[in-house]
């Protein structure tokens, strides 16, 4: 399991997280260089469809990040996610994909150590988890 | 390459080393090359340059590209300067996608091949996106020719003195009965000893008198809702209970009012009447009364006021307003409040009533202010024979959670310092310091000449205050004698930091602004958009943004006013063409998304049985495809179709042509 470097893919809202993770960047944080975030406008944008296909096509992590509650910038989309979310760990877990293995955290713009913080826990989650044992289905 | 397939040019950045540094440019440049659809890839220095945008530019007329990525910096950053650069060239500016490589890439990993491993990936998902992007048009809008000033202190009131001046209508919001904020309650002014009232209360007036400007006292922001341009703002304005227009403040209804109250200005060290004006300089010049305070209106409960007001402008029935504003652009000026000194109860302030703080000393030194400016200890009205100021109290304290200087607290005490011993050179003055910040213009001079006038300063905090046979007694660590002192005194001012408001989080919330990790409002880039904020059409001005002094609270606020001007006097604002549209013959009309979106932008079209989306309501948040069942809802620019190749092409090592035209004639969702 030593060599076992896990691929992690995430969704970050524009105006927190992924503000967040820039100023992680901007302070010059490290953390671990697996995870790959994909930006969307608001957390509510993430399908719980997406998820499904980047543990499909191979993730071994997926990180949500939204805004805190009470500050998303369009009034509640973050708690639609922590809702679908939510939903989504109970529906992994019967296809048996361990719901750790999803994480949804709230990062503000100006929490760049937060952000850096919670990649690092959860590629350390993730590690220890080891590689998703699903095989990945192709087309 | 297939026919009419996109034509990609990639141009990764170096960013001088920041990025070069960690990622191999060069490898990555030609990684690029590899990838469907991808005609062209390069490295430059600085891609954000003039040189660096030309070659986006050359490329586009001289092969003909029809997408552009570009590998460098955050989206948030320069976004906005690669979609103007390729929209000059004859593209249209929603082709274009910005690929993150500095700061969530090379600033903040140390391997180099990982790294470059990383920068590829995210290269890979940036094509895989940019070969399904679709143009599409700005709309724009016009721009409601007023703005809402939200907070009349110093800041709010240069703010919409400049904004009244440019010609615009403002409406200046404040939630006390006068306008002032707390320049109002200082006597003098660092470092030139201004009278403070003497300078401000001319601005009062003017704003007050602008025909531009409507004052609205007693009032609060509610809500807010639409967008640049076209803020629509509820405001609740509290009841006076007294005709401002008519009263004279004559002040014969406090003459006969039998109620006493802590008064707010002079920090509870002087009482008021329950029908009070709060300083005798206040703006609006009116009285306004507490009803919760007030004994009531029948004659057998008081009404003494009423019958005393010849004018009779006291009118009992007044009932609070909620009424909306519509406005073009939003100043939020809501200043501070000083550090809740109760918090540290080793230096005993709210026990022993010689423990005051800095802004209570403040009243103390004024002409206006409870003791007509004569220094006087609270405990027995004597003057005070020695005084020890204490700095950084709830500033630079991890422990209270206020982890940042205050800025202007060296300086208020070194000041107050200076009125003490011009006022009673005989008494002996200690100043209790961690390091003296004397940062700005003529601050470094004062400093001196207070330290010639006799006003010892010595380095190190206070550990607590006790009291030992009818003096107080304040030790300290002496951090330059190396040891523990106990100094008997009389009196002890300590220097509160400044925090952000009460009330200051709910703001931020129904505004949708962020807040930094000290508390106080987020500006849009901490170097170059000081005054914006995340949400276009709303500035910052003075301490709501963080601690700062008054010259550069007027500064902000007139940069905060330029930036409202500047938009106002455009006239337009461009609306982002980032919203949801709706396959009518996919919708099933089952109503899920119409419950889900915060702004009412879908509405049912009882005609043709389906949704649509009022695509001037809609902001684009994509709530609404992410829940519909029948995936006949798409958000532009973020299709389920773009964030699935994108996905695809960060999970799978290699993703052909053939792949991305699978995925693009595919369905939603």
């Amino acid at each position: 399991m030593a060599d076992f470097n896990p691929k992690i893919v995430g969704f970050a809202c524009n105006w927190c997280c992924y503000a967040g993770a820039d100023l992680a960047g901007t302070s010059r944080m490290k953390y671990p260089p697996n995870l790959r975030l994909i930006r969307v406008m608001c957390s509510g944008r993430i399908d719980p469809q997406f998820i499904l296909r980047a543990f499909k096509e191979g993730a071994d992590g997926v990180f949500i990040g939204g805004c805190h509650p009470g500050d998303c910038h369009y009034v509640s989309g973050n708690y639609k996610t922590e809702k679908r979310i939510r939903l989504l760990k109970g529906l992994l877990a019967g296809l048996g994909i361990e719901p750790e293995r999803l994480e949804l955290n709230w990062v503000s713009a100006s929490e760049g150590q937060r952000f850096a913080d919670a990649v690092t826990a959860f590629t350390d989650r993730i590690r220890q988890l080891g590689p998703l044992g699903v095989v990945a289905v192709t087309h | 390459m297939a026919k009419n397939a996109p034509k990609i040019g990639v141009y990764v950045c170096h960013c001088g080393i920041n990025i070069a540094s960690t990622v191999d440019v060069k490898a990555v440049a030609e990684y690029a090359m590899t990838l469907p659809n991808v005609a062209i890839g390069r490295d430059y220095m600085y891609m954000c340059s003039d040189p660096g945008q030309d070659l986006i530019k050359k490329d586009i007329k001289e092969m003909g590209l029809t997408r552009v990525v570009v590998a460098a910096c955050s989206p948030r950053m320069h976004e906005p300067t690669f979609r103007g650069a390729v929209f000059g060239s004859g593209m249209n500016p929603y082709l274009f996608e910005m690929c993150n490589i500095r700061e969530q890439c090379s600033w903040v990993h140390v391997d180099k091949t990982e790294a470059t491993e990383k920068a590829k990936d995210l290269i890979r998902s940036a094509v895989a996106r940019a070969s399904l992007l679709e143009p599409l048009e700005d709309r724009y809008a016009d721009v409601t020719k007023a703005v809402m000033v939200v907070g009349a202190g110093i800041a709010g009131i240069q703010a919409a003195l400049d904004i009244a001046e440019a010609g615009h209508k403002v409406y200046l919001l404040e939630k006390e009965p006068s306008i002032g904020g707390h320049m109002a309650q200082l006597d003098k002014t660092f470092p030139t000893l201004d009278c403070s009232a003497c300078i401000l209360t001319p601005k009062m007036v003017d704003v007050s008198r602008h025909p531009n400007v409507e004052l609205l006292t007693l009032s609060t922001l509610k809500k807010v809702s639409g967008f640049v341009g076209n803020f629509t703002v509820t405001v609740h304005q509290k009841a006076r209970y007294v005709d401002v227009k008519q009263c004279t403040a004559c002040g014969d209804c406090a003459k006969v009012c039998p109620q006493r109250f802590p008064n707010e200005f002079d920090l509870g060290l002087a009482t008021r009447t329950a029908i009070y004006q709060p300083f005798p300089q206040a703006v609006p010049a009116a009285f306004c009364r507490n009803e919760k305070q007030c004994l009531g209106s029948l004659p057998l409960a008081c009404g003494k006021c009423l019958q005393a007001c010849e004018k009779k402008c006291i009118d009992f029935d007044q009932k609070d307003i909620v009424r909306d504003y519509e406005v073009g652009a939003i100043v939020i000026a809501t200043g501070m409040d000083v550090f809740d000194a109760t918090t540290l109860p080793e230096f005993g302030y709210g026990k022993y009533p010689d423990v005051l703080t800095s802004l209570e000393f403040e009243r103390l030194c004024s002409a206006g202010g409870p003791t007509s400016g004569h220094i006087v200890k609270i405990s027995d009205g004597e003057e005070p024979k020695d005084v020890v100021f204490i700095h950084c109290v709830g500033s630079r304290d991890k422990q209270v959670g206020n982890e940042y200087c205050s800025r202007v607290c060296c300086m208020f005490i070194i000041k107050q310092a200076h009125l003490l011993k011009d006022k009673m050179p005989g008494c002996n003055v200690t100043s209790y310091y961690m390091d003296i910040r004397a940062y700005g213009k003529g601050f470094e001079e004062f400093y001196d000449r207070v330290r010639e006038e006799g006003v010892r300063f010595k380095r190190g905090k206070p550990s607590e205050i006790f009291r030992r046979k009818g003096k107080l007694v304040v030790r300290v660590d002496d951090t330059l004698l190396g040891k523990v002192i106990e100094h008997e005194t009389d009196m002890v001012v300590l220097g509160v930091g400044l925090v952000p408001t009460e009330g200051h989080r709910e703001l931020a919330q129904t505004l949708k602004l962020s807040l930094s990790s000290d508390r106080f409002f987020l500006e849009a880039h901490p170097k170059l958009r000081p005054v914006d904020t995340n949400i276009d059409g709303v500035y910052l001005a003075g301490c709501a943004q963080g601690p700062k002094d008054i010259p550069d609270t007027v500064a902000q606020a007139k940069g905060a006013a330029s930036s409202a001007i500047a938009l106002l006097n455009k006239g337009k604002v461009k609306v982002d063409p980032i919203v949801a549209d709706i396959k009518e013959d996919a919708c099933s009309s089952c109503h899920i998304c119409e419950a889900l979106c915060p702004y009412q932008a879908l509405i049912y079209d009882e005609q043709k049985h389906v949704m649509t989306v009022n695509q001037i309501l809609c902001k684009g948040c994509g709530v609404c495809p992410s829940a519909c069942p029948s995936a006949a809802i798409t958000l532009r620019h973020y299709t389920s179709v773009q964030i699935d190749a994108q996905l695809d092409a960060l999970l799978r090592k290699a993703v052909s042509s053939e792949q991305l035209a699978v995925s693009s004639s595919g369905t939603e969702a």
